[in-house]
């Protein structure tokens, strides 16, 4: 028995689901994974799975990857929402909701963290990986291996994340986890663990792909590429990145904090002993305000390309567009006590974070009309990509100005924590970064599998997730005016009953629009002979990763990539350059990385080690530690890790590419 | 592109890609002093700072990484005359003078705790253990790197790759040595002077 508890740490049968849903839940994830397991071994395509993609360090493979885990993570985080919006839209009066008190906190938990930080970011490190290296006209990140271990650490993150759901519960606490609340002295149990080991590791992730970012754009830009002629989104990922490897430390030290709190009785949040619960409100959004702008930096990037793009005009104002964004890496740092405005600070303080809140909206405004302005006078086509864009601006726009509102802190001491509050951050970020990412996804497909999506589709989908978004969140605004908190499980007014309704019915909608992206998917990849992309050019891009074959090659560039000005490629067609390839001494034997599995090794060892902590299994935890560092120190130990092309096998294959663009 | 050219490059890449690693780590550190401060009176009735302090403790703690920091530096150097025996002693005195650092800071420690004063007993206990812990717990990573390097230094004939790994180990170390002038300054000197 005493044997039995150091093997097992805390578990205990009584960690098993009870709730129906729960259950639900609990039983079809495995029996899902069980099932690709099975058509896996079925199709006999492990071997193409581990060789293609699980190993690969190539960063357009872990670019998809990140991008399906995130799709997947997106239904799950909207099936939250569903439960969420379906309780308050039956829980008033004497009526009880479907869902008990501690199953609605931690599903409202689950949809803020899983809908944060494993499906904006998963979207986000997805299409920067896919896209960053070819508009710079790079052939890979600068640390690939590097890349590797960040996106396994992220699947690492996400599997503690749901494995919750089948074992122990998640934390009740909030998707940022407040203590006192979450401390021991509330929440003993392991959800609050599963919490903060599922965000530590998933953000050390994040940093790593920070650093990397940064390296990559600094180091491997092509030749002739100065920084102020390089495409604005990798000038917002460098941005972005500037902003992970500044903010996110902070939150891994407050996590490890509050961990401490709960695993050694330390007393940093704790009500009692000294301990200070509002220190751990200022840390925390010390990371969380300078993490919004991570998110919506490389959406605005994004559109900066879209919007050029389809209006067939070079982009409005590309200086002010890149001072913009320096000015919000520079002000979303002095911007984060807008978030506890009650805290009781006094009036100087509140005025400061005020003002400064209200001038961080300044730079987001120029980038507004940049946009708009590259639209007037252009040829513009309303493809998919352009109507999430529009769609971005109506939205986001609105989301912008209702945060105006609550930057003056007499306003928000009436809006404080309440649906009014929820109704804005979901403007911001479904306007601004689902929507930009998913623009994103549908503007770069081609280039990505060589195929374009169902243009109809996109643009349906579109379409319901503005419907859907304006049903959703509309109400909200108004219930928090009229006084209704966020995280309510249950109301006594029955006149509020309406707005949760029509709310629950635009989360169906978003169902709806969801649905339709997914099928878009799954009907283009149907139909992808049909909408094959022989050009590698499909929407007459500007940037340089139109300038390759789609899909693109493992090697991203056949020749050394030299660049004279500002969208190259748009210059290099007018000027009918792409017809004729480049001379025999422009292709160099290149070095590319081989396969390695340390990256996922170390996932699988830092899932453990957060399992390990998360049960109290301290001899796992123990062998987990080890396992990773010898995992580490061999691969440092690794020298022959890559592999050549020979500059004839490159000249031979881009020969093919240019003989294509004649037909 | 031959592959020395990937070599520099290569070289390039990591210095720059640590260096930004080091900023982070910096963050963390910062994040980790503004805690103690907040916390430093924060002692729920039990001793404070000036009542538990050693400074000449710490300075011998200090006097100590110095030396192994000046001796972390000279490795590196004789590396790059390519004297790779002597820097492997450099190496390996470094990192004997690392596990004397951390020896006394872990009597430090059991002293503290033995007297009652564990990182239970306060807020301001926890912020001061963490804080001093987290770079105990930097010097324990360099001293598995160092022991590992030389491992590596012993197997392998001279190369670029190794003055590379070994150039940045040094860096490592000296940021090491830099956020204990600051913890020696701000929790020590302080403590011991308020």
């Amino acid at each position: 028995m005493e044997l039995l508890s150091q093997l097992l740490g805390r578990m205990s049968l009584e960690y098993l689901p009870t709730e129906p849903a729960t259950i639900g839940a609990a039983v079809g994830m495995p029996l899902g994974a069980i099932g690709v397991a099975v058509a896996l071994t079925y199709f006999k395509k492990w071997r193409w799975l581990w060789n293609n993609w699980l190993t690969s360090l190539d960063a357009k493979k872990i670019g998809i990857m990140y991008i399906v885990v995130a799709l997947l993570m997106l239904v799950r985080g909207l099936f939250d929402a569903m439960m969420l919006r379906l309780q308050t839209a039956v829980a008033v009066g004497d009526t009880q909701g479907p869902f008990d008190v501690d199953t609605f906190q931690q599903v409202f938990t689950a949809h803020g963290t899983i809908m944060i930080f494993f499906v904006a970011m998963g979207l986000m490190f997805g299409l920067i990986n896919v896209v960053m290296p070819l508009m710079i006209g790079a052939r890979d990140m600068a640390f690939p291996w590097l890349n590797s271990v960040s996106f396994w650490l992220f699947v690492a993150g996400m599997i503690l994340n749901n494995v919750a759901l089948i074992f122990g519960g998640f934390s009740p606490g909030g998707w940022l986890g407040y203590p006192p609340l979450t401390g021991l002295e509330y929440n003993p149990g392991p959800g609050v663990d599963y919490w903060i080991w599922s965000l530590q590791i998933a953000g050390l992730g994040s940093l790593f792909s920070g650093i990397n970012f940064i390296v990559t754009i600094l180091k491997k830009r092509a030749r002739g590429m100065t920084m102020m002629k390089m495409p604005i989104f990798p000038w917002s990922v460098l941005v972005t990145s500037v902003l992970i490897a500044l903010a996110f430390p902070i939150l891994t030290v407050t996590l490890a904090l509050l961990s401490l709190d709960r695993l050694m009785g330390m007393h940093f949040f704790t009500s009692d002993m000294g301990g200070n619960p509002m220190m751990y409100i200022n840390l925390i959004w010390a990371w969380g305000h300078p993490e919004v702008y991570i998110l919506v930096l490389p959406a605005f990037g994004i559109f900066s390309e879209v919007v050029p793009t389809f209006a067939r005009k070079a982009l409005f104002g590309y200086k002010t567009m890149v001072a913009a964004l320096v000015a919000i890496m520079f002000f979303s740092f002095i911007v984060w006590q807008h978030h506890f405005f009650t805290m009781g600070a006094g009036a100087n303080v509140n005025a400061f974070f005020g003002i400064m809140t209200m001038v961080i909206a300044i730079p987001t405004g120029v980038k507004i009309f940049n946009w708009l302005f590259t639209m007037y006078k252009g040829k513009i086509r309303f493809d998919a990509p352009m109507i999430w864009f529009l769609a971005f601006v109506v939205t986001f726009t609105l989301g912008g100005v209702t945060g105006v509102m609550m930057a003056v802190p007499a306003l928000d001491f009436q809006v404080h924590n309440s649906l009014f509050l929820v109704a804005h951050f979901h403007n911001t970020i479904i306007g601004g970064v689902v929507f930009g990412f998913l623009a994103g996804i549908t503007y770069w497909f081609p280039k990505l599998f060589g195929f374009r999506l169902i243009d109809k589709l996109g643009r349906w989908s579109a379409y319901l997730w503005q419907i859907g978004f304006i049903l959703a969140f509309m109400p909200l605004y108004i219930l928090g005016l009229m006084g209704a908190v966020r995280r309510l499980d249950h109301y006594a007014d029955p006149t509020w009953q309406p707005f949760f309704i029509v709310s629950g019915i635009g989360v169906l909608v978003i169902m709806a629009g969801t649905f339709m992206l997914i099928s878009q998917i799954a009907l283009s990849v149907w139909k992808r002979k049909e909408l094959v992309d022989t050009t590698g050019d499909p929407w007459n891009g500007r940037t340089l990763e139109w300038s390759v074959p789609s899909p693109a090659p493992h090697y991203n560039f056949a020749s050394t990539v030299e660049v004279t000005k500002r969208d190259d490629w748009w210059y290099a067609k007018q000027a009918k350059k792409q017809l004729s390839p480049p001379p025999p001494s422009a292709y160099k034997d290149i070095w590319l990385p081989k396969n390695s599995a340390s990256g996922l090794l170390i996932g699988i060892g830092t899932g453990l080690f957060g399992f390990a902590a998360i049960w109290h299994m301290w001899w796992l935890l123990v062998v987990a530690l080890v396992f990773i560092v010898a995992v580490i120190i061999r691969r440092t130990y690794n020298t022959d890790d890559e592999y050549m092309i020979s500059a004839e096998e490159l000249m031979k294959e881009d020969a093919a590419v240019y003989k294509r663009r004649h037909v | 592109m031959s592959k020395n050219i990937t070599e520099t490059e290569k070289l390039d890449n990591t210095t720059l890609g640590f260096w930004l690693y080091l900023m982070t780590d910096i963050m963390i550190f910062a994040s980790l002093f503004a805690v103690y401060m907040v916390l430093v009176n924060a002692t729920a009735g039990g001793p404070s700072a000036s009542e538990l302090y050693d400074a000449n403790f710490a300075l011998l703690q200090t006097v100590i990484l110095l030396t192994s920091s000046f001796t972390c530096g000279i490795s590196a150097l004789m590396l790059r005359h390519g004297k790779k025996i002597a820097s492997m002693w450099l190496l390996a005195i470094t990192a004997i003078l690392g596990g004397a650092f951390l020896a006394l800071e872990i009597t430090e420690f059991t002293k503290l705790v033995a007297e009652g004063h564990s990182w239970q007993a306060s807020g301001f206990l926890s912020a001061f253990f963490t804080l001093v812990g987290t770079h105990g717990l930097h010097i324990t990573v360099g001293l598995v790197w160092a022991v590992s390097l030389l491992v590596y230094m012993y197997k392998t004939k001279q190369n670029a790759d190794m003055l590379r790994k070994v150039g940045l180990f040094a860096l490592f170390w000296h940021f090491l040595d830099i956020v204990w002038i600051f913890l020696f300054t701000i929790v020590y000197l302080f403590g011991v002077a308020s």
